[in-house]
């Protein structure tokens, strides 16, 4: 079954024929993802890696019956673009654009709350549920079908996560990326709670970074609905206190949000948790075996 | 992006922001000539000199100094001019102080008792809004009242949808315990704060304290004002604010090669693509028996351009005794990689430290065998176990 994301979602692009759209298009529809067409407003009546641009999402979305929205627009008018696809009732979308205002993003969140779309990201690697979609940027290769879900906020240490997942002789359900940044529209909680759901996903890989309360929601959750081993890993163990580390959001504020003080929540919470980046296939592996016996 | 005091300062009073008056120096004759305007500005007889530095608690480390005549403001401004400011904030080394703020004493005595109060707007995570968040406990630290006293710290939700509303800035007056002139003052100085914080695309507004003089006006004395970097187009104005002496300058060199760099204090640097794979990366540096000496992403292409530039910024960094390449290549192919390593390698010709080189995915083993042949003194790896092994290893030797 997997979550979010499979082979009858029907996928648009906006920001199609931009540079980023175009490449990460292309991907998408050679690994497989049913890409129904995109959008650029202007360019509306042509066609573009042999699929239909449109311009508006209004107008995508009647042609095509797209239900999936994936947005490369620049940071600039990349909120405008995700609450036009949200108007139109695209039900999921992903947002990979990175470095959009928070002002901006606080728009979207509040005009998102009485809708019935998902947002992923922004500042994401996107979805991926292997053999089936990749709506994203992520390297398709490495996600080989499975019974595991990853949330994560990062994209490498997603693809790393994935390596080392598969290496262990275990695959993937869904990887969803959630973005770094400080509003996200899908939360980690949300994402765990999707996947514990899924009968196809028999184990869950939690990644998490420095900075905001997330991780110790979705412990909390967990701990309240366990039923699938979690194995947890918090990135920036050995970062400074304010000092932003990249990601927009990844900036330790309080006691609360160091990765210490998440790790201590997630293990009182019965997620399995590795301090090395290294362990995380092993760790599933083993956590599988122990619930299995 | 953080901004000085004054600069915050002008920023707030544009939008209607009382703030204590002042005008900025760079020499003890510039404060002096300051202070003069001022008294006529303002007719303050007493004057506060100001460092600027981009650090808190200033006033601990002896950076804040109030003088009672243009003597005193001389000896004052020429002692904080050019000093190196140590405050909790700072860290041991300091700060070089070159600007100082002179300001108007406004705590001057009259029918009421001051009062000073904290205030700041600022980004709740997990809601999504802005909050309003303000303590009757002013001019202290604002992590010791909610230690102390958290029944304190009131806090007040804007929906995005409506804005600031009227009740809302009367709640904020009334939780603060004033009256009569003073309430209405502190009604218009919340409102006027909140615009400035949206019109800004501010991520952090600090005003500590909030001032209630003797004559019932409500005053900013302080301001602490973050931009969000991400709306800085919106505002070329603040941009040009940017003060790049009071930042790391290997940093600001590493930002005009489009490097993400974060300097840190251990002995072995590190070169990542993607900011999580980074952080990860400076873990598992720590657990091989190392200490990460930075944070560094090179973003979604790393070519032999960014990777030449990226070991340029991190061989400036005496400290170094070893450096870890982690790059996961997905759509960028990693022999690619490995070429762009070997090549920025000869160019720079003498590096004399370890160097360990972690691909994986697109082409890992191409790329391993283009690193193993090339000669160079670099160790390979593909499982990162194997490179944090490798870590451990050069460490040792």
């Amino acid at each position: 079954m997997s979550i979010l994301v499979n082979k009858d979602s029907k996928v648009i692009v906006q920001g199609f024929t931009g540079s980023e759209g175009s490449f990460h298009a292309s991907q998408m529809i050679e690994y497989g993802t049913n890409v129904v067409g995109g959008v650029t407003p202007g360019k509306g009546g042509n066609y573009h890696l042999e699929l239909p641009v449109f311009n508006t999402v209004a107008e995508a979305v009647a042609e095509t019956g797209a239900n999936v929205s994936i947005i490369f627009v620049p940071p600039a008018f990349a909120a405008d673009a995700i609450m036009e696809a949200a108007a139109e009732g695209v039900e999921l979308i992903v947002a990979i654009t990175e470095g959009i205002p928070t002002r901006d993003m606080i728009q979207v969140k509040s005009y998102l709350s009485d809708r019935k779309a998902r947002l992923i990201g922004p500042n994401c690697p996107g979805v991926i549920t292997p053999g089936e979609a990749k709506v994203g940027i992520m390297p398709g290769f490495v996600f080989k079908s499975g019974g595991i879900g990853i949330v994560s906020k990062s994209g490498t240490l997603t693809y790393e996560a994935a390596d080392q997942v598969v290496k262990a002789g275990l695959g993937i359900s869904t990887a969803v990326g959630i973005g770094g940044d400080p509003i996200i529209g899908t939360t980690t909680k949300e994402a765990v709670e999707l996947l514990m759901n899924d009968p196809e996903t028999d184990g869950i890989v939690m990644i998490g970074e420095i900075g905001g309360g997330m991780e110790a929601e979705a412990a909390r959750w967990i701990k309240e609905n366990p039923g699938k081993p979690v194995v947890g890993f918090i990135a920036g163990q050995t970062a400074p206190p304010g000092r932003r580390m990249g990601h927009a959001g990844a900036i330790v504020g309080g006691a609360e949000d160091t990765a210490a003080a998440k790790m201590k929540i997630m293990a009182e919470c019965g997620i399995t948790v590795v301090e090395s980046p290294a362990r995380i296939g092993e760790a599933m592996a083993e956590a599988l075996g122990k619930v299995g016996a | 992006m953080n901004i000085h005091e004054y600069q915050g300062k002008e920023i707030l009073k544009s939008f209607g922001v009382r703030v204590q008056e002042g005008m900025v120096a760079e020499t003890p004759e510039q404060a002096v000539e300051a202070a003069k305007a001022l008294n006529e500005q303002t007719g303050t007889e007493w004057w506060v000199v100001k460092a600027q530095i981009h650090a808190g608690g200033r006033g601990k480390g002896g950076g804040v100094k109030l003088a009672k005549s243009l003597e005193e403001v001389r000896e004052k401004a020429s002692k904080i001019i050019g000093m190196q400011l140590v405050t909790p904030q700072t860290g041991p080394e300091g700060k070089k102080v070159s600007k100082v703020l002179i300001a108007q004493d406004v705590y001057y005595p009259g029918a009421s008792e001051h009062q000073e109060f904290y205030m700041s707007v600022l980004l709740d995570r997990a809601s999504g809004r802005n909050i309003i968040m303000y303590s009757p406990e002013g001019g202290m630290d604002i992590e010791e009242v909610a230690a102390k006293s958290p029944d304190k710290i009131f806090k007040e939700e804007i929906d995005p949808k409506v804005g600031l509303q009227p009740f809302q800035a009367r709640k904020v007056a009334f939780n603060l315990g004033l009256k009569g002139d003073a309430f209405k003052d502190m009604v218009k100085f919340v409102s006027a704060l909140y615009k400035a914080y949206e019109a800004t695309d501010s991520s952090l507004f600090e005003i500590n304290p909030v001032l209630k003089t003797s004559d019932d006006k409500i005053l900013a004395v302080d301001s602490k004002v973050n931009l969000d970097d991400n709306a800085l187009y919106r505002h070329p104005d603040y941009a040009a604010m940017r003060d790049l002496a009071e930042e790391d300058p290997t940093e600001v060199e590493a930002g005009k090669s489009n490097l993400n760099y974060v300097k840190l204090d251990g002995n072995v640097g590190c070169m990542v693509n993607g900011a999580g794979l980074a952080m990860a990366t400076m873990d598992i540096i720590k657990l091989a028996g190392g200490d990460p000496a930075n944070f560094l992403d090179v973003g979604g292409t790393a070519s032999a351009k960014t990777v030449e530039a990226a070991f340029h910024i991190i061989l400036q960094d005496p400290n170094v005794k070893a450096i870890l390449i982690n790059i996961f290549g997905g759509i960028v192919r990693c022999d690619r990689v490995a070429q762009g390593v070997i090549d920025a390698y000869q160019n720079i010709g003498d590096i004399n430290i370890p160097i360990i080189v972690r691909l994986q995915g697109t082409n890992a083993e191409e790329a391993k065998k283009l690193i193993d042949e090339s000669g160079l003194q670099v160790y390979s790896a593909i499982a990162l176990q194997e490179a944090a092994d490798l870590v451990t290893e050069v460490l040792k030797n």
